[in-house]
């Protein structure tokens, strides 16, 4: 248990992906099995106690502390873990060694629902806070230390000295503690491949297509489509199972039984999650969002939104990997293939028919669909690579929108931002000339560099006018404000805010110490972008 | 007479009209009462200043001779008339010299503690419970989070880290009154006794603490001709947090950046700062201190200011004592 809290906190305080990378090497190399196998299910989010949530825990912790004591406590460290392990009583001596990991593991594992809270309590009372802090993370799955399923995953190539892209493959048909997967890596067992149908294909990702790019790519070489705005997904039917799993290769098809229903194909399909009646009806984002994170889906909210996908790509038909097949082929497949299905739940991906790169630019500028956010430039030569590669495929989006705006009120941010005033409301005029009025028409809380932050938290300092609680409202007039530089990807009609309109994706993209307040843009500015 | 009358916030600070004297005020006014020499408390420019030897000696080693018209010292435990109003100051435990002001008038007695600290500390007075009507408690530290583990432990971190790795600089960040020189201290208590390399921003008061007997060993300036090796490898520099993301940072050998300061309890703010070896170690109490030492003036109102009030106003609540939260701007909770 101490190993597995102290490359935890180790983990925490290091910003370096390289040292990240190190300290996950480093503990699998010298931690034997299980304890390691079940540290990487932790660190992955592939490991789920039934009996604990985190409301076990927040009712654990108003056992042993007053409610409202605790939820200041956990505002200010932003971690249910290290709140609770700091706030539950006792633990400044340390526990030593504490039971191995694999122990904590099984016993919590094998623990009914109910008597789940009094183990854990148990153990809480027994060990040190940084074991604590390790053991609340371990039974709530997502870790939140700044490393990532994929670092652990990059971890494990370092550590096998393979890529990452075979890890990944492999991943959905392996299960903790993983004992199969270390004894391959380090040269003592087989690959554990082909353990499970419709495995999840590492996804090619396209870089964003630069400036100077378009002057040295000839446009007879590329197929353009466009770029929808949902969800990249990758559905996959094999011997009965049935996944859809996101561009990282987490599944998520438990919010999608109505896509699920209809993957009757053996096959894996590329595409972009979407909602509505395809081809002619595409719901925008924020309809797609009623089908998002959700566990369970109502009919109506399936019958309301339906889930379809536009189907961008084939990986794989029956038996045969199309991976190594240039795009054109795999095109011509897929559109065959996708004839085939549902036509509610599939559609094809049309393709953007085009002479010049100017013809391209004048058509990413006006998108024919709102719900397109750019385009796709992939080369008709490429096959279906993993990863980023450079060169291949580009993604062009359309510009984002900008506004001039004021910054208004501002926010005490949480957990690693616990000291600076980091989430900013803005607000634009309205009113008559002579005696304008700021209106608030969004937040925003990234987009600025850390030296950026600290300035924007020293003018907060300065020039507050009143506080509330977390919350300071900064002196915000005609004459005396920070214009802050506003980017947008679209604008949404809202009864819920004063100013009549909500912004998608909105992030500071410029500081305009320079602009005088007055002069940022005005309410009807945005009102005529609705229309 | 209501408490409110005796004592009450305005834009320059916490006022006694009884007296006409503000407590620790942050704009300059013609009377103020110093609590400690940290600059949010003790600020230049006042037409007289009333404080402990200690704290106008820290005063005007940072501001120079001229940092007020007037000065007075005064010894704690003694009781002066200041207008209409009696006062008297109290060791607070926070730094050298650090008192708390008891302010007394129509049978009222208000504790302001200023900044505060209940764990032992050799290079301050230990803290004085002073019963009280009304007690104004700091809060920095006001949330049941903080809990600061002994310091000789946080110490003994410190020296282990230097003894695993001796081909490395452990740069120390504490600010430079008060906790710097506990650091230092608290070395030599666990037995260090290598010459210690500091920051140049320290030294006019590692000086004064000496000077006023309190042994720091030896203390040598952290500048390049001081290197033997060229690089400061396997020394202890202790030097305020701001130097080390400067330039200044750059001639120590792949240095471990440790901080002494409360808000190392809390991994995400270490982790803010790039600290590598946080140490937990406050001139402020932490929830425990602050909780015990409301109950231990047996004040029958508590007012809260500058921290976390909520949290400690809430905690006032639920245990029966009338509190609330005493809004004064311009303290920063950056002095630890």
């Amino acid at each position: 248990m101490k190993r597995f809290a102290e490359l935890l906190d180790r983990l925490v305080l290091t910003g370096s992906r390289n040292a990240k990378l190190k300290l996950m090497t480093d503990y699998f190399r010298s931690t034997p099995d299980p304890d390691r196998g079940y540290a990487l299910a932790a660190i992955t989010g592939d490991l789920s106690f039934a009996g604990v949530k985190p409301g076990v825990l927040r009712a654990l912790g108003a056992e042993r502390i007053d409610p409202v004591l605790f939820a200041y406590s956990y505002d200010y460290v932003g971690d249910l873990a290290e709140t609770l392990s700091l706030v539950w009583p006792g633990g400044e001596e340390s526990s030593g060694d504490g039971p191995p990991l694999a122990q904590v593991v099984d016993t919590l594992a094998n623990a009914s629902r109910s008597d789940a809270p009094g183990i854990l309590a148990g153990l809480l009372d027994e060990l040190d806070i940084p074991a604590r802090f390790a053991i609340i993370k371990l039974v709530t799955g997502g870790l939140r230390i700044g490393v990532s399923a994929r670092l652990a995953k990059q971890a494990l190539s370092a550590l096998g000295d393979v890529d990452v892209s075979e890890i990944e493959e492999i991943w959905h048909g392996i299960e903790p503690p993983y004992e199969d997967l270390f004894a391959w890596l380090e040269g003592k067992g087989e690959k554990p491949e082909g353990r499970a149908a419709a495995l999840f294909r590492p996804v090619m990702l396209a870089h964003p297509l630069g400036d100077n790019d378009r002057e040295k790519l000839d446009p007879a070489d590329y197929a353009a489509e466009w770029k929808w705005d949902g969800i990249r997904v990758q559905v996959s039917g094999e011997s009965g199972t049935r996944r859809i799993y996101s561009r990282t290769g987490d599944e998520v098809s438990g919010a999608f039984p109505d896509l699920v229903g209809a993957i009757t194909f053996d096959g894996t399909i590329d595409g972009e999650l979407l909602v509505g009646t395809p081809p002619d009806e595409t719901g925008s984002f924020s309809d797609l969002q009623q089908r998002l994170n959700r566990k369970t889906v109502s009919a109506k909210m399936q019958a309301r939104y339906p889930a379809f996908v536009r189907c961008y790509d084939l990986l794989r038909a029956g038996e045969d990997d199309l991976r190594t097949l240039p795009f054109r082929e795999r095109r011509a497949k897929l559109t065959d293939f996708v004839a085939d299905l549902d036509a509610r739940r599939f559609d094809l991906s049309p393709l953007v028919t085009f002479e010049t790169f100017g013809e391209l630019e004048a058509l990413r500028q006006s998108p024919p669909h709102p719900v397109i956010e750019g385009l796709m430039l992939k080369r008709w030569d490429s096959s279906y690579a993993a990863g980023r590669p450079k060169g291949p495929w580009f993604k062009w989006k359309r510009d984002p929108f900008l506004i001039d705006a004021v910054l208004m009120y501002a926010q005490r941010g949480h957990g690693k931002r616990s000291s600076f005033y980091s989430d900013y409301t803005f607000g634009v005029w309205t009113g008559p000339d002579d005696a304008p009025e700021l209106v608030p028409v969004g937040k925003a809380y990234f987009g600025f560099t850390d030296e950026e932050l600290k300035l924007i938290d020293k003018y907060v300092r300065d020039n507050t006018v009143e506080r509330f609680g977390p919350v300071r409202s900064v002196r915000a007039e005609p004459g005396h404000g920070l214009v802050l530089e506003v980017a947008f990807e679209g604008l949404n009609r809202s009864t819920r805010h004063k100013s009549g309109v909500a912004m998608r994706f909105p992030r500071v993209s410029r500081l305009r110490w320079d602009k005088p307040a007055g002069e940022a843009d005005r309410l009807e500015t945005l009102a005529a972008m609705l229309d | 007479m209501r408490p409110e009358q005796l004592l009450h916030t305005r834009p320059e600070g916490l006022y006694c009209p009884a007296g006409d004297f503000f407590i620790d005020p942050v704009r300059p006014v013609e009377r103020a009462l110093i609590t400690h020499g940290h600059s949010d408390h003790a600020r230049a420019g006042h037409k007289s200043v009333l404080a402990t030897r200690e704290t106008l000696a820290i005063m005007k080693l940072r501001y120079g001779d001229d940092f007020a018209g007037a000065s007075q010292a005064i010894d704690c435990g003694q009781q002066i008339a200041v207008g209409g109003a009696k006062v008297s100051f109290h060791p607070a435990g926070h730094v050298f010299g650090s008192a708390q002001i008891a302010v007394e008038a129509g049978g009222i007695r208000i504790v302001a503690s200023g900044d505060y600290k209940r764990q032992k500390d050799a290079t301050s007075a230990e803290f004085e419970v002073v019963p009280c009507d009304v007690f104004i408690t700091e809060a920095t530290f006001g949330l049941p989070v903080f809990k600061h583990p002994d310091a000789a432990g946080e110490i003994r971190r410190l020296l282990g880290s230097v003894a695993a790795f001796p081909e490395r600089t452990h740069l120390v960040g504490a600010y430079a009154l008060g906790k710097a020189q506990r650091v230092i201290r608290l070395l030599r208590e666990a037995g260090y006794d290598r010459p210690i390399f500091i920051h140049g921003a320290l030294e006019k008061l590692c000086a004064y603490y000496q000077s006023e007997g309190i042994d720091l060993g030896p203390l040598e300036p952290a500048t390049l001709d001081n290197a033997d090796s060229g690089d400061f490898a396997g020394e202890i520099v202790v030097g305020p947090p701001s130097a080390f993301a400067d330039r200044w940072a750059r001639r120590f050998a792949d240095p471990v950046s440790a901080f002494a300061s409360g808000w190392m309890r809390i991994r995400q703010r270490a982790k803010q700062r790039g600290v590598e070896l946080p140490l937990i170690i406050s001139d402020h109490g932490d929830w425990d201190e602050l909780t015990r030492t409301i109950t231990e003036t047996r004040a029958g109102e508590v007012w809260v200011t500058h921290g976390r009030e909520e949290a400690l106003v809430r905690w006032c609540e639920i245990n029966g004592i009338a509190a609330r939260p005493l809004n004064l701007v311009g303290y920063e909770d950056e002095g630890d």
